[in-house]
């Protein structure tokens, strides 16, 4: 069938610049270059090209130039190009669109409509250069009321549940092997374990070589129970129920038969070669008291000594369901919006279902305390985060931690070109081919993870100090310290903010 | 809550002779029955007999030792979640999630047994005297040498072997008349590893998509005699006698029941 889809990009040679090096030809895993020793010259097939700007980086002379296909559709607001061309692919193949990465849609982004107090006069700044500034953060249940006993370093709070400590209130985002490299996910367990921070496997299992990180790791439990085995819930910090995701709420997944290489088959503990299925729910939650169920099923395996999350993607009832989660006896609420990344999504439900999550956690944060139960569960958010202002705005709302999933990828080289789910990620990361993975050195992008969380945690400081605070602590929740520009008065009640100005 | 291991102390609850407990579990929350286990086991005990169960869940759970477990009374949900080495022999019902991804050990239940029986389990067997609830197998997968067994002695409902990955299922339908087939329905939807043998007949209206029947192979054959005579050790009932009664086997078509499903 004659295909009537534009490619999405031109690929430009400036054949001047050009050497046939061929490295592009060798970079690209999409097969997109060609180098004809008889004409000794570079084609390029740029109906294959997704924009990851693989080539463009690696070239040696710069004479690449990667740009949107500037061919227009005729003019329609309703059927832009983008709609077209999936109609197109879709009467072409009959299939449902996949797609990876985050929902990139033009919903608000409700951060950049937030902005931050500062201290002027009456309360000094704080220098955190010189003075002492506290972004350690402790995620668990707290106490009702603070009763203590024994003496001394004796002395133990009494009620408290397993807390895990994080030296910066940054966390790194379930992301599964199976969806990413091996080099990646050591990547970021090295990073975390630097960091003093944790990483979490997602779904699919822990492989043996990342055991030695446990202490920094926390292991998902989902619908799947992929690789879900006592040493697993040992050699995990924490636990984490995955009911859903935000880039894809109510559905569960599969990870292609083709993608379960022997190593993966070993990890996830399923038989080579065939598709790992999610369920969507997990068939022994069918209710609030059946996830208490499980959540005191994964605390009993484990001798009580660990807490246990359970990570919900933001929906319509995000509160109510928090509530719940709660109240079954978790003592981490995760909650993953929109915007939340994943490996492979069908298209329609990554960009159609969720709400923001600075709403869900406003909503979560107001609905816990209003209850009288916001001490009993510590809440992480997930899903859009892109630099240190988002992850501020986000304690301020409310939340105790963040989980960064894109961001991480991105520190390590990711150019969220949305091919995630062809596991042909030419920047090694989104891959188990062992040609593209090697391409991620895990001791370099380990580095770029620590820099870039460093520097936040950095800027986090400052920020703080501005505001004359000295510990993020004080800035939990502290709604009072943020101001919203150009939102409406429903959205600014329900963000718990005063407009600019007020 | 505050786990009373006290009570281990206490001659009416908690006794011990050599390597053989006895726990009277009347009073006991989970809690405090799972930590006496567990620290029963550690101990180096071999066998505990525990009476007056009613209701508690987890029994088995973080325990990884080759202990047997004998239960008089009725377990909680849950019973061997994440199981990995015991033997737990159940004298009366047990309730849902038997064996809720269970990775090692043994299950014996001499009466009937809830929903989600085998939920996601990937390792060693589970036999049950009497029927099953829904969903049962629901996700049982197999890896290398690892290939969990759940044998029913009578009938399931809906739902069984639901995405199952592999694993042997056998369902032997004592309850019924030879030539009555199971009523259960949509069993095996979305199966794509393992196997599932009904003894007698299934209408294959009641099939999921995607399962094939076919009659059992010798190769086949020698595993459900070798099953059915572990059943009829447990629970009693002469192996030929079941064996004549004659097997179908119900497998996937595909090891990727969804491969078509997307554009790439
Ligand atoms: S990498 Fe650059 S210089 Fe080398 S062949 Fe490609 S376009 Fe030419
Ligand atoms: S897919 Fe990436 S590497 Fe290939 S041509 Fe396009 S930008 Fe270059
Ligand atoms: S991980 Fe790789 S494939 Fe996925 S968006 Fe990033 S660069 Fe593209």
């Amino acid at each position: 069938m004659k295909s009537y889809i534009l490619p999405e990009f031109l690929v430009e040679r400036d054949d001047y610049r050009c050497i046939r090096c061929e490295v592009c030809v060798r970079q690209c895993a999409f097969e997109a270059h060609r180098y004809d020793a008889d004409e000794d010259a570079v084609f390029v097939d740029e109906s294959k090209c997704c924009g990851c700007l693989r080539c463009v980086t690696l070239c040696p002379t710069r004479a690449l130039t990667v740009r949107r296909n500037p061919t227009q559709t005729p003019d329609n607001y309703n059927w832009t190009r983008e709609q077209l061309m999936d109609a197109y692919k879709q009467a072409e193949t009959g299939g449902v669109l996949l797609t990876g990465m985050g929902c990139g849609r033009e919903l608000p982004i409700y951060w950049d409509r937030i902005v931050l107090d500062a201290s002027q006069v009456t309360n000094p700044s704080i220098d955190p250069l010189r003075e002492p500034m506290e972004l350690r953060t402790w995620l668990g249940a707290k106490p009702d009321r603070l009763d203590s006993q024994g003496e001394g370093k004796r002395r133990r709070i009494e009620g408290m549940g397993p807390q895990l400590k994080l030296e910066t209130p940054m966390m790194f985002s379930a992301i599964s092997y199976g969806a990413i490299s091996y080099n990646t996910c050591e990547a970021l367990a090295r990073a975390a374990a630097e960091l003093g921070t944790y990483y979490n496997t997602g779904e699919g299992g822990l492989r043996r070589d990342l055991y030695k990180y446990g202490r920094h790791t926390i292991c998902q439990v989902a619908s799947g129970r992929f690789g879900v085995h006592a040493d697993y819930l040992e050699a995990a910090a924490a636990l984490e129920i995955k009911i859903g995701q935000g880039a894809k709420p109510g559905i569960g997944g599969h990870l292609p038969g083709e993608k379960v290489s022997l190593e993966i088959s070993r990890t996830r503990m399923i038989p080579e070669g065939s598709d790992a299925i999610s369920p969507a729910p997990h068939h022994d939650i069918y209710s609030i008291e059946d996830l208490a169920q499980l959540i005191y099923a994964l605390k009993e395996a484990t001798h009580w000594t660990k807490p246990v999350s359970v990570k919900i993607a933001a929906v319509h009832n995000s509160a109510a369901i928090a509530s719940g989660i709660v109240r079954a006896g978790a003592d981490i609420v995760a909650i993953d919006g929109i915007r939340g990344g994943t490996g492979a999504a069908p298209t329609r439900i990554r960009d159609n279902v969720g709400i923001p999550i600075e709403l869900a956690l406003a909503a979560v944060d107001d609905r816990l305390r209003a209850e009288g139960i916001r001490n009993r569960a510590s809440i992480v958010v997930a899903g859009g985060f892109r630099n240190s202002g988002d992850v501020i705005k986000a304690i301020a709302l409310g939340a105790d931690a963040v989980y960064l999933g894109t961001p991480a990828l991105v520190a390590m080289g990711c150019h969220v070109c949305r091919k995630c789910y062809t596991g042909k990620c030419n920047w090694g990361i989104a891959t188990q081919d062992p040609y593209l993975s090697k391409r991620l050195n895990p001791e370099l992008a380990a580095r770029r993870l620590v820099n870039m969380i460093n520097a936040w945690s950095h800027e986090i400081m400052e920020m703080l100090g501005g505001m004359g605070i000295n510990a993020i602590e004080s800035l939990r929740g502290n709604r009072l310290r943020l101001r919203g520009v150009g939102l409406s008065r429903e959205e600014l009640d329900i963000l718990g903010i005063k407009h600019a100005g007020e | 809550m505050k786990i009373d291991l006290e009570r281990m102390g206490d001659p009416r609850v908690f006794r011990r002779d050599n390597g053989h407990v006895h726990i009277d579990a009347s009073e006991l929350h989970y809690r405090e029955l799972n930590a006496m286990i567990k620290q029963a086991a550690l101990d180096g005990a071999t066998l505990m007999e525990i009476e007056n169960v009613y209701g508690q869940r987890y029994i088995g759970s973080g325990v990884r030792l080759p202990v047997r477990i004998e239960i008089r009374g009725i377990p909680g949900n849950d019973l061997g979640a994440f199981m990995d080495g015991p033997e737990i022999v159940v004298d009366r019902n047990a309730q849902d999630g038997v064996g809720n991804t269970m990775n090692s050990g043994n299950i014996v239940v001499h009466g009937r047994a809830g929903d989600i029986v085998a939920m996601g389990m990937r390792g060693g067997s589970i036999f049950i005297r009497g029927s099953v609830g829904y969903r049962a197998a629901i996700h049982m997968k197999e890896y290398m040498k690892h290939r969990p067994v759940l044998v029913i002695g009578e009938s399931c409902q809906d739902f069984l072997g639901e995405y199952m990955a592999g694993g042997v299922v056998v369902v032997l339908g004592l309850d019924r008349d030879p030539g009555q087939g199971l009523r259960a329905r949509h069993v095996g939807t979305g199966m794509h590893g393992g196997a599932i043998y009904l003894r007698g007949d299934i209408d294959p209206h009641n099939l999921g998509k995607g399962v094939e029947v076919s009659e059992p192979e010798e190769a086949d054959l020698e595993k459900l005699r070798e099953l059915v005579g572990r059943f009829c050790a447990y629970f009693g009932g002469d192996p030929a006698e079941i064996m004549a009664g004659g097997f179908v086997k119900l497998a996937p078509r595909s090891k990727r029941p969804y491969g078509s499903l997307y554009a790439y």
